[in-house]
């Protein structure tokens, strides 16, 4: 049998697909890689292993059957703990959602992944109620990082970020309120998609914050985002904020090029602030695209601003009820930002959405003169464990709140973003690709073109 | 704020929600509704005209 682990997820599908490795064989050794390397790692929460192997065993029937298998025929993947998942309950990082009755029905996500031959083997850990960037959780513990295991694997989505890193799975999909996608792929050197707001299902998906929420894939290369972007794109009338539009797949316009793209690096706020690495990663991917135009995002720093009073607020309301009945289950540091969230008074609440529409007229119009962003994706690479505060332009400042400065003026906007990996030397750095609405395509093809150049890779860490 | 004035305001608005909070919460909660107040002053202070509507559910 080839070597799996660490292999991408188109090159397992095309093994699978040539009959040259059966499904079962895949899953069986995805489970291998989970129960040795995940004791270190602790990226999973739930493995679904007989669920998988039913479905790798229905798979390799299809196909002895002359079936068609799908583009992600027998490829493992595992979803952050906040996807509906089947006979689970849908814990969201938390102790209180344990006592939910289990889930009846995956997430669409879920179906449309396993549509397209894809095989769920596992939930994956998260900061609590998606209220973190540092991939810690008090109740699970934390997910590590595999490039460092002193480091963070970043948040919220730390599991998909270390599962996907570390080799328990080629494809992993989470959520990204304010840079729980793009934060676990910079400190774990990965790719990772945050489409644009509405593309993406969210049903049966336990939520954050509904206005800023969006669900989308990490993968080991650009090739796996567009893939398992393009298999789960659909609109769903399930989810309030789902935009009814026509499929547009990404895939088959990865081999584009950059020519005739217009691609600047965000200046001002997003170059303030930022340690060397970080800097580093930016120069690099700039240089492997040849840019030198820089623009500025307009209010870049109020936006962020407001994107964290509406966080604060709106998760607040959603967990008012837990606030007042089971307090004291909750990870205290969550508990104490959502209480502090339940009492700012809405006028300043309704001001932060008021400014969100003035901000994205402003940015919108950015995009008629350039396609494509870049932006640091993190300050800095993933921090140590339990490190509380590092210094930013010369100040003191808390970790935990302030890693997502460069994340949350975008996705307040709802815009697309691919976050690439810059290998770095000791540890990667992402690099955020922005385009402008819908425009999940450009953002990949940059992407894959800083691939192709070898500007951009996921490394493979030192595990055994 | 003063230290003072906030937890009076920590203080009426959990009666007021309901929120039980202890006595040991309360620096963690201070330094979060100080960091609120001070980030919403940011966009509070923004002119805005009084036509700009809210985008309480976001189209991209």
């Amino acid at each position: 049998m080839p070597v799996l682990s660490f292999a991408k997820g188109h090159e397992i599908a095309a093994l699978v697909a040539r009959g040259e490795v059966t499904a079962r064989e895949v899953v069986e050794d995805a489970l291998s890689a989970i129960r040795k390397r995940d004791q270190t790692l602790n990226a999973f929460t739930g493995v679904t292993a007989e669920r998988a192997l039913k479905r790798a065993d229905a798979l390799d029937a299809d196909r002895a059957a002359g079936k068609p298998v799908g583009p992600l025929a027998g490829v493992p993947f595992a979803v952050k703990n906040l996807f509906d998942v089947q006979g689970i309950p849908t814990r969201a990082g938390s102790k209180i959602n344990r006592d939910l009755p289990p889930a009846q029905q995956d997430s669409p996500l879920i179906e449309k992944m396993e549509a397209a031959g894809a095989i769920l083997v596992g939930a994956l850990n998260m900061g609590e109620y998606a209220y973190d960037f540092t991939g810690e959780n008090v109740h699970d513990g934390p997910s590590l990082n595999p490039h460092d295991v002193t480091r963070m694997s970043g948040g919220s989505s730390g599991g998909s970020g270390a599962a996907v890193a570390g080799g328990l799975v080629p494809i992993a999909l989470g959520s990204d309120t304010n840079g729980s996608i793009r934060v676990p792929s910079s400190f774990c050197g990965i790719f990772g998609l945050k489409p644009t707001y509405g593309r993406l299902s969210r049903a049966r998906s336990f939520p954050f914050v509904d206005s800023l929420d969006h669900l989308g894939p990490f993968a080991r290369c650009t090739r796996d985002l567009a893939i398992s972007y393009d298999a789960m794109q659909g609109y769903d009338p399930a989810d309030a904020a789902s935009v009814n539009r026509p499929l547009e797949p990404a895939e088959p316009q990865l081999g584009r090029g950059i020519d005739g793209l217009r691609i600047a690096v965000a200046g001002g706020y997003f170059r303030k602030g930022a340690l060397p690495e970080a800097r580093q990663a930016i120069e690099h991917a700039a240089k492997a695209l040849y840019v030198s135009r820089e623009i500025e995002i307009p209010e870049a720093q109020r936006a962020r601003a407001a994107a964290y009073v509406i966080t604060t607020t709106e998760g607040a309301t959603l967990h008012l009820d837990r606030l007042r009945m089971r307090a004291h289950d909750f990870d205290p540091a969550t508990r104490d930002r959502l209480i502090a969230g339940a009492m700012i008074p809405s006028s300043l609440v309704v001001k932060a959405q008021k400014f969100r529409r003035w901000y994205r007229e402003q940015v919108l119009a950015l995009f008629k003169d350039v396609d494509v962003i870049l932006a640091p994706a993190t300050p800095c690479a993933a921090p140590a464990i339990g490190q509380q505060t590092f210094v930013l332009d010369g100040v003191e400042m808390p970790v935990r709140p302030n890693i997502g400065i460069y994340t949350q003026p975008v996705s307040f906007i709802g815009l697309p973003v691919v976050a690439v990996p810059v290998p770095l030397k000791p540890l990667p750095v992402g690099v955020q690709v922005i385009a402008a609405p819908w425009r999940e395509d450009i953002a990949l093809r940059v992407a894959q073109y800083l691939e192709d150049t070898g500007a951009v890779v996921a490394p493979q860490p030192p595990l055994s | 704020m003063s230290e003072d004035l906030t937890d009076t305001w920590i203080t009426s608005s959990a009666a007021m929600l309901g929120l039980p909070i202890e006595t040991a919460w309360m620096p963690a909660i201070r330094a979060n509704v100080e960091v609120t107040f001070r980030l919403a002053k940011l966009v509070d202070e923004f002119p805005l005209p009084d036509e700009s509507e809210p985008a309480p559910v976001f189209e991209a």
